[in-house]
């Protein structure tokens, strides 16, 4: 008998692929591209790092671990949140070391959902939220933040989508892409609403050692918020190790409980020689970090203030390494914008509105590139600009 | 002296880079062009900033391939001055580039250029042992430079990265 149906669930075919897809083929089939619309460090893992991970195949270390990681790496990851982030998770049974944040976010909204229950997602966001909401049977609810707010979630926006069907909250402070920082003061705000709701919390943490202000706050650092909130940090951005894929989720005992079943027969555990390399890199890394840290500020400076100088009004994003600026002094849609600039002047950014309606009208940019790519993309673009 | 963090990054930027254009070395420091001529000034002015130098592949070169040696040199320190005048009466010829007092088995670690090894030899035979207070002298030929003054001199630096990603 012929086939006749689709075998793809309808959760998946609902689906809608990603916005940066037809950018990535576009940009990819083009020579002499500058591209701006790579979301991962242009620096490659230190050298300390790799060789820990050469060392432990030479040694033999390629089987299983424990599902919830090396003990050893959860024992660090313990003592680097408590001494970065002054917030005490116990490495017995409340940390999970996952593939990348990717996975940790996946595991989360997994362990939390029933069918139909909402998650307030904050746009522009990092694009795999609300398609993750969706896969794990729930809802995505965005809301929209403002460029007049520098993309900050007001706590009202918070009471105006809140229903009884409300389950969670994804915050990501550094933002992916606006760069959007929240401090202490900002995030207490949120904690009240979220409290008042009962909510819990996904705070994606993953730009954290990126944050190029005076002081980083840590969601759960706030008061009564560890108890309701699932921290995802990794090594992805901060230690330049994307390619690695690893990551880890901190949460109080019985929320991470409820992940590692879903992890022990999912992923039985993260990539071994991943581990034993994220063991150096907390042990030894600190100094690496704080190098590539004031690298992204000074490239930072340089392209934001050039941005604004060549007339793209940009926000000093607070961490990360994203400028986010407004094209609309242009009169184009961002897909166009990015489009016309990428066939024109052959540089890539990727157009806002794929990261939410409210990113329509900006660009991201990812400074992540050399100063001298930086320079030439900055030329370009204001050619560009002038043409118009 | 001590500097400000933005001065101390101001001298690494630098110290990566000489040429790096003051306007845009000012907006990566978040100062103004003048702040930072300033800056430079009083650096150059204080020898904090002691020269500009430009690292060469000399090996690319024709005719310029050369010969770097790295020579250890027992000396009789002198009483009053120490290692400094002998460390003085070698650093004077041009042809060495680097002299630095060291620990360890040796007290002298000369670092000198030719055009060849011949010429390098007669250096050492001719000049270096006869000085009075030198006692022995040991040299290394470099056979290849990896890497000089923090540079990689063969760097396989392409980008690995997808174009575009979230
Ligand atoms: C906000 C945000 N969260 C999570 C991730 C995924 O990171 P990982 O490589 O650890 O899976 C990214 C990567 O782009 C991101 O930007």
């Amino acid at each position: 008998m012929q086939k006749t149906k689709t075998y793809v669930s309808d959760t998946v075919s609902r689906l809608k692929p990603s916005g940066i897809r037809r950018f990535f083929d576009l940009a990819a089939s083009m020579e002499g591209v500058i591209s701006l619309g790579v979301g991962e460090p242009d620096f490659i893992t230190p050298w300390s790092v790799r060789e820990a991970c050469i060392l432990s195949l030479e040694q033999g270390y390629t089987s299983y671990t424990a599902n919830a990681g090396l003990w050893e790496l959860r024992k660090e990851i313990s003592d680097y949140v408590a001494r970065r982030f002054h917030v005490l998770y116990d490495p017995a049974d409340e940390i999970i070391v996952t593939v990348g944040a990717s996975q940790a976010l996946d595991v989360s909204l997994r362990a939390i959902l029933n069918p139909g229950d909402e998650v307030i997602v904050v746009e522009p966001s990092f694009v795999s939220y609300a398609p993750l909401v969706s896969l794990a049977g729930g809802v995505p609810i965005p809301i929209q933040t403002s460029g007049k707010h520098q993309f900050k979630l007001q706590p009202e926006q918070i009471e105006q989508v809140v229903t009884p069907k409300t389950k969670a909250l994804i915050i990501c402070s550094p933002n992916n892409p606006t760069g959007t920082v929240l401090n202490a003061e900002e995030l207490a705000q949120i904690a009240r609403i979220v409290e008042k709701h009962d909510l819990l919390v996904i705070s994606d943490e993953i730009y954290a050692e990126l944050c190029y202000e005076e002081q980083y706050t840590s969601f759960p650092a706030i008061d009564r918020m560890r108890e309701r909130t699932i921290l995802i940090n990794g090594f992805s951005k901060g230690f330049a190790m994307t390619g690695w894929r690893l990551g880890f989720i901190a949460a109080p005992r019985e929320l991470a409980t409820a992940m590692l079943k879903i992890h022990q027969y999912t992923m039985m555990c993260a990539p071994t020689m991943a581990q034993y390399a994220a063991i150096e890199a907390l042990q030894n890394g600190a100094a690496d970090v704080e190098q590539m840290k004031k690298s992204y500020r000074q490239r930072r400076n340089f392209f934001v203030q050039s941005l604004n100088e060549i007339g793209l009004s940009c926000h000093m994003p607070g961490g990360a390494f994203y400028a986010f600026p407004s094209i609309r002094s242009t009169g184009m849609t961002s897909e166009r914008f990015a489009e016309r600039l990428l066939l024109e002047e052959k540089v890539a950014v990727v157009p806002g509105h794929v990261f939410g309606v409210s990113g329509e009208g900006y660009i991201r940019c990812s400074y992540a590139s050399s100063l001298e790519q930086l320079q030439e993309a900055i030329r370009r673009m204001k050619r560009f600009l002038e043409r118009l | 002296m001590k500097l400000t963090e933005k001065e101390i990054e101001i001298v690494e930027l630098l110290e990566k880079n000489a040429r790096l254009p003051i306007d845009t070395m000012a907006k990566m420091v978040s100062l103004s062009v003048s702040e930072v001529e300033d800056i430079i000034r009083k650096l150059e002015e204080a020898k904090v900033i002691v020269q500009y130098a430009t690292i060469v592949d000399w090996r690319k070169v024709d005719g310029h391939e050369g010969v770097t040696a790295m020579i250890d040199v027992k000396v009789t320190p002198k009483r009053g001055v120490g290692f400094d005048e002998v460390a003085e009466r070698i650093y004077r010829f041009p042809e060495v580039k680097s002299v630095y007092l060291m620990s360890g088995a040796y007290d002298l670690s000369v670092v000198i250029e030719g055009r060849s090894m011949s010429e390098i030899a007669h250096f050492v035979s001719e000049k270096l042992s006869t000085l009075d207070s030198v006692i022995s002298t040991t040299t290394h030929f470099i056979l290849k430079k990896y890497k000089h003054d923090g540079t990689v001199f063969e760097q396989g630096d392409q980008d690995r990265r997808i174009v575009v990603a979230p």
